[in-house]
């Protein structure tokens, strides 16, 4: 069975006043990850495909194409597991 | 004038390609890039000399000594110091601010003292005197940034006083690239009988710094901000304040000899001279020696064109900039007055957003507080985005970055 550290490399919160964080996802599994995450959550804009401004539930987020990903607003890295759960797995 | 296409030549990591474009590395503020110089450097020191340095009589060792004593003259004759007895070694700007809160501080400021540090400075400049506060029950004033991000004067005199005894500020702010006026500073501080601890890790690889025109007691900087490897860097203090200084780290290299009384039965420490008394251990060699070729690098190319460089840069950066109406830049926006660091937020956007956007881009930027979390709370940001320029940068990237901050704009 699979688990989110399957396809997340690395997690960071961000540095300043807002709780972000900003997900790397495997290089390995990029695609398929994203593939997952985008029929999942309903994407709000897009830029050719490449960057995808998107919602999951009361979770706005910004994926890119390049594997990263922004998550705002998140109370905390336990409450990102969460999501990412629900997203990825 | 600096020619960035030739210099670029000499940067490797610059002809990378990151997400497909190529890569427009803006983030010098936080690290430079290495020239091959400064990488070849290293590498004929392990690959030829490696030794441990001092006190070994085989040729190896008394090479790399010559070297690491060589990396010292160098960086005090970079600075204009009197000699290498003022020159540590040190991990960084942060290792240099803490040997002086540990070695002086700690034996020096009493619970009536009073320090003097600004809301401009790093963190790395304000949260070491404030463990040691807790412990020596001295008070920090800090002097109050206006809202263009320089310094107030005026709150600096009004809270100068004979009760400080150390006056810390930044020669150039991480944040604003403001330059402040350390001379005038540095005279005010001292009618006062207070010293001067100048970070200089944003001034030194931009600017020429001369510590005897400026008359500061203590100078800290990194090496990697200035081409240099991580983990070195130096603190210059003056031979008269160091002298009477405790050593800061315990070990070895920092002691004369450690003999054992038989009746006391305790050890009996003598330390050694300037400036191995503050390098406990086995120190950073083969950074000393990374270090020293970086020093040379910026002396050959002259650090005055580099200074102009970077003015053309910020100056052609700012006039791009404010043709994308989102975009706000803090600080002062007249170029000669500051250093290449231009912050900015994007309207509706957060920093990290654009970080992320523009690294899509192959374009490297520094998002958030930039351990300068006062200096937000002045300009009312959660947090920044910052771009930070050197002498490989080209104002084609310039053009780049703004194309790229108009399309952000749009989506």
């Amino acid at each position: 069975m699979r688990s989110i550290s399957d396809y997340v490399a690395r997690v960071e919160k961000t540095c300043g006043e807002e709780k972000h964080f900003i997900v790397i996802l495997r290089y390995d599994r990029k695609n398929e990850a994203i593939a997952r995450i985008l029929k999942r959550a309903s994407i709000k804009k897009s830029i050719s495909r490449m960057i995808f401004e998107l919602a999951f539930g009361a979770v706005s987020f910004r994926l890119y194409e390049t594997g990263k990903a922004i998550f705002r607003n998140i109370k905390s890295k336990e409450e990102l597991q969460k999501v990412l759960a629900s997203l990825l797995l | 004038m600096l020619n960035p296409y030739r210099i670029r030549e000499d940067f490797p990591i610059l002809k990378r390609r990151i997400n497909d474009h190529p890569l427009i590395y803006l983030d010098n503020a936080a690290t430079s890039q290495k020239p091959r110089q400064v990488i070849e450097a290293i590498r004929e020191f392990y690959q030829s000399c490696n030794a441990n340095v001092h006190r070994a009589v085989y040729t190896l060792s008394q090479e790399a000594s010559e070297l690491y004593e060589d990396a010292h003259e160098a960086v005090a004759d970079f600075i204009n110091a009197d000699n290498m007895k003022e020159i540590i070694f040190v991990r960084g700007t942060t290792e240099a601010v803490n040997l002086v809160a540990y070695a002086w501080g700690l034996h020096n400021l009493k619970k009536q003292d009073e320090i003097l540090v600004t809301l401009m400075d790093h963190h790395s400049n304000i949260v070491p005197w404030e463990i040691l506060s807790k412990v020596n029950g001295f008070k920090i004033e800090y002097a109050e940034v206006k809202n263009d991000g320089t310094l107030d004067h005026e709150s600096f005199e009004d809270k100068v006083s004979r009760r400080t005894k150390i006056v810390c500020l930044p020669h150039v702010s991480n944040v604003t690239g403001v330059i402040n006026d350390i001379k005038e500073v540095a005279k005010i501080a001292h009618d006062h009988g207070a010293l001067v601890l100048v970070d200089g890790a944003q001034s030194l690889p931009h600017l020429p710094v001369d510590v005897e025109d400026l008359d500061i007691d203590f100078l800290a900087f990194s090496g990697h901000k200035m081409l240099g490897p991580t983990g070195i860097g130096a603190l210059y203090g003056k031979n008269m304040i160091l002298e009477e200084m405790e050593p800061f780290h315990g070990g070895g290299s920092m002691i004369e000899e450690v003999t054992f009384d038989t009746i006391t039965r305790r050890c009996l420490v003598s330390v050694n001279t300037l400036p191995w008394k503050f390098e406990a251990g086995t120190p950073n060699v083969s950074g000393g020696v990374g270090l020293m070729a970086a020093v040379k690098y910026l002396k050959n190319l002259g650090i005055a064109k580099v200074k102009a460089h970077e003015e053309i840069l910020t100056k052609h950066a700012i006039d791009r900039m404010q043709e994308c109406e989102k975009v706000k830049i803090y600080g002062p926006i007249d170029s000669s007055a500051k250093c290449g660091i231009i912050p900015f937020d994007l309207k509706e956007v957060n920093s990290h957003d654009v970080a992320l956007f523009l690294d899509r881009y192959g374009i490297m930027i520094r998002s958030g507080f930039h351990c300068a979390q006062p200096l937000h709370e002045i300009f009312g940001l959660k947090s920044s985005a910052r771009i930070s320029f050197y002498i490989y940068n080209t104002c084609e990237e310039i053009d780049r970055l703004t194309e790229v901050l108009k399309e952000i704009e749009q989506f």
